[in-house]
């Protein structure tokens, strides 16, 4: 008898939370709007109210929406996102004051565009798992993708990543992050037992047998083939660093991020020495002033120089939005390097501010992926978190100097339409997981059949069981793994082998073990964890280390029922 | 625009979008400071509780008056004094996990979905149900499981209620409801 009671801090509809985070998230880009006008020619800006009002209608039309068809979606991911986003309109629009070609406008659209897209994912999509029936048609679209700037001219700055259609520009590799994270979710999810258990050990590393691995390591080397073929490195960083942490988390082996960080690395040095575009970055990257020394290299571009002059400038405080001199940048300042006006405008404590947000955003995806309690929403969630995490670091590193600097944009913040709405998108399938992940389950009626299983969810569940079952089945064949035999292990017990007592606890388990497993004794005899994911399932306590075996009981079992290993909790333990 | 203005507005907007921050992270207090321990007033019974006990004691003595958590729903609260409150594993890789019962009936499988998960050779996808009668105790229910489910040492049939403590055998599982 345990004489806890754990109570989760639990509020399961937070939706009147999300609209007051969403005014706050609407007000903050608005006085940043007015500082930007207030500092440059002492008058607020004409636009203030129709850019309040337009960021304001827009958020207001998501919270309907999500209130509507997922109210039990996660409360921050949609006033973090708002966030960001006014707040890059804002940086634009501070930066147009300076440039002559406006960009505000136009971004101002594409965050339409991105909301609209946004609504129509949460309405129309209404269970992620969905998108589990398009894997195979996904991988297809991800290599369409990203082979479709092929033909077209590739920009000056040496990337080909653009289609171009009259006076629109697409780029599609953006779109594709989304698209191979459904893929490898939908792939890993069928395969990851596979994947997890049906190694070699090879030097301490885990492979894979090569018929699990082999498909996903084709889309995945051509995903990364052309990418380079398109010199757009960013993007291909940012797929290996997705395929690997993905792996990771669906198979649980840390051999994954050893291979990957290896991989990453030898990779680097490797296109960094052969590839002369790649060469110019690292060089810059390792000595960003020598643009202004005697002998500056061919080819070299300033960019960075200025910008770790303009964090310098800013110090710890910044100069105040609209009073340093973002704009020595030049063109890329909207883009890639937008994150250089946070910082000598805000200083480090406005960048520190916007990473919070940042991170806030990843949390809240990632703990979206915790709660899920689907496999295949789990690897989605966490994929899509992890592509947004690696993109800011790979951004962020690049303009601070960190790592050499590949073109990417800083999600919702830098210019760029493709990628606004594809991180709406992005943002809507979170909130669509999230929303499934958070909802109670429906009220039991004694003497029916229950409702989750009549429910299309629960049919698509129960079968994609089966495949597992299958699968378990399959592997478990070459694994010299015991295979239940149908109908017998429970007869011999209840033919006389477990002693007759009105309560069994641990110790009956351990003899059941031996029985069960028939002849292999020492083979741990269950497979892996139903839920693989680290960190295990809210509601339901991981799987102690060891497997139940002989050796001994396993811990915490029977002694007065003691709290499950992983803390106990109720069918719906996940916290809010 | 005087100097000090300029100033006042750099950092008020700073001092904005550092408490844009705090209230977010407020939001998701929960995420990290965990959940909310109680300490509810109990009988001890046998003298391994009391040695768990001093373990699970973390919390402060405030929360000793604190009432109990009305886990069970208005329909069960003229309950009999025995109705179970927790359901406890007892057996299979599991062991050791509790879970408390509250109105809402708990499902048992291998299917990813079910509230208790199985990780057993023996079990279905979808192989029982345990639910809540009208008049406050327990009914176990077999889904149509391949194996079986076992509530003591007979084969269930139809729905059957659970008496406190009486061992439901799913594969290597083991499940006891206790109060």
């Amino acid at each position: 008898m345990s004489n806890t009671t754990i109570t989760p801090q639990s509020a399961p509809n937070r939706r009147n939370t999300e609209l007051m985070m969403l005014g706050f998230a609407v007000l903050v880009p608005v006085l940043a709007y007015a500082n930007v006008g207030l500092a440059g020619d002492g008058r607020l800006p004409a636009g203030l109210v129709s850019y309040g009002l337009g960021l304001g209608f827009m958020a207001g039309i998501a919270h309907l929406v999500v209130r509507k068809f997922t109210p039990y979606a996660d409360p921050l991911l949609l006033p973090l996102a708002t966030f960001l986003n006014g707040m890059g309109l804002v940086l634009i629009y501070r930066l147009d004051l300076d440039l002559t070609r406006k960009a505000a406008p136009t971004q101002l659209m594409y965050t339409a565009m991105g909301v609209a897209l946004f609504v129509g994912v949460v309405v129309f999509l209404r269970d992620h798992r969905l998108l589990q029936r398009y894997t195979y048609i996904a991988m297809l679209v991800a290599l369409v993708l990203l082979v479709s700037p092929i033909p077209f001219p590739g920009d000056t700055y040496g990337a080909k990543i653009w289609i171009r259609l009259g006076p629109f520009s697409i780029q599609p590799g953006e779109f594709t992050k989304i698209v191979l994270t459904v893929f490898f979710a939908g792939y890993l999810m069928v395969k990851r037992d596979a994947l997890a258990l049906a190694s070699r050990k090879v030097m301490g590393l885990y492979l894979p047998r090569g018929r699990d691995i082999f498909p996903i390591v084709v889309v995945w080397l051509l995903s990364l083939m052309i990418l380079v073929f398109e010199r757009d490195l960013g993007t291909s960083l940012l797929f290996f660093g997705m395929f690997v942490v993905m792996l990771y988390i669906a198979t649980e082996r840390v051999s994954w991020l050893i291979f990957g960080l290896v991989m990453a690395i030898g990779g680097a040095a490797l296109v960094g020495s052969v590839e002369p575009h790649v060469k110019g970055r690292v060089d810059a990257w390792l000595d960003p002033m020598a643009i202004y020394g005697t002998n500056p290299p061919r080819g070299g571009s300033e960019q960075l120089a200025q910008a770790l002059m303009g964090y310098g400038d800013g110090g710890l405080l910044g100069k105040g939005l609209n009073q340093g001199f973002p704009n020595e940048i030049g063109f890329a300042a909207r883009s890639d390097f937008i994150l250089t006006t946070v910082g000598e405008e805000l200083g480090l404590a406005g960048m520190m501010a916007i990473f919070m947000v940042y991170a806030l955003l990843i949390e809240r995806g990632l703990r979206t992926a915790l709660a899920a309690r689907d496999p295949f929403g789990k690897l989605l969630a966490a994929g899509l978190s992890v592509v947004m995490a690696l993109q800011v670091f790979v951004v962020a590193g690049g303009v601070t100097g960190l790592i050499p600097l590949t073109g990417m944009t800083m999600p919702f913040l830098a210019q760029g339409g493709s990628s606004v709405i594809t991180n709406w998108i992005l943002v809507a399938i979170l909130i669509v997981v999230s929303h499934t992940a958070r909802r109670p389950a429906p009220p039991a009626v004694a003497g029916e059949v229950s409702a989750t299983q009549n429910s299309r969810g629960g049919r698509r569940a129960r079968r994609t069981g089966f495949e597992d079952q299958a699968l378990d089945a399959a592997d478990a064949d070459e694994l010299a793994e015991p295979t239940p035999v149908q109908g017998s292990p429970l007869g011999d017990l209840s033919g006389g082998h477990v002693p007759d007592r009105p309560r069994v606890d641990a110790d009956a388990a351990t003899e059941f073990t031996p029985i069960a497993s028939a002849g292999t004794p020492a083979e741990p005899s269950s497979p892996p964890d139903a839920l693989t994911v680290p960190g295990g399932v809210p509601g339901v306590p991981p799987r102690p280390g060891t497997p139940p075996g002989p050796a001994g009981p396993p811990p915490g079992g029977g002694a007065g029922g003691a709290s499950g290993p992983g803390g106990p909790a109720g069918p719906r333990g996940h916290s809010q | 625009m005087s100097e000090l203005t300029l100033t006042v507005m750099r950092l008020g907007f700073l001092a904005v979008l550092w408490l844009f921050v705090i209230v977010a992270v407020q939001v998701i207090r929960s995420d990290l400071f965990g959940t909310r321990v109680t300490q509810r007033p109990m009988r001890r019974r046998s003298a391994p509780a009391a040695a768990a006990a001093p373990a699970a004691a973390v919390p402060p003595p405030v929360a000793q008056q604190a009432p109990p958590p009305q886990a069970r729903g208005p329909r069960r609260a003229s309950a009999p004094r025995s109705a179970p409150s927790k359901l406890v594993i007892t057996g299979g890789s599991l062991t050791g996990t509790t879970m408390n019962l509250t109105d809402q009936q708990i499902t048992i499988g291998r299917a990813h979905d079910s509230t208790i998960v199985l990780d057993d050779d023996y079990a279905s996808s979808r192989h029982a149900r345990i639910y809540p009668a009208p008049d406050g105790s327990w009914i176990v229910e077999d889904l149509g499981s391949t194996n079986g489910t076992y509530l003591d040492r007979t084969r269930l049939t139809g729905p059957t209620p659970v008496p406190l403590g009486a061992p439901i055998r799913i594969g290597k599982t083991v499940i006891e409801l206790r109060r």
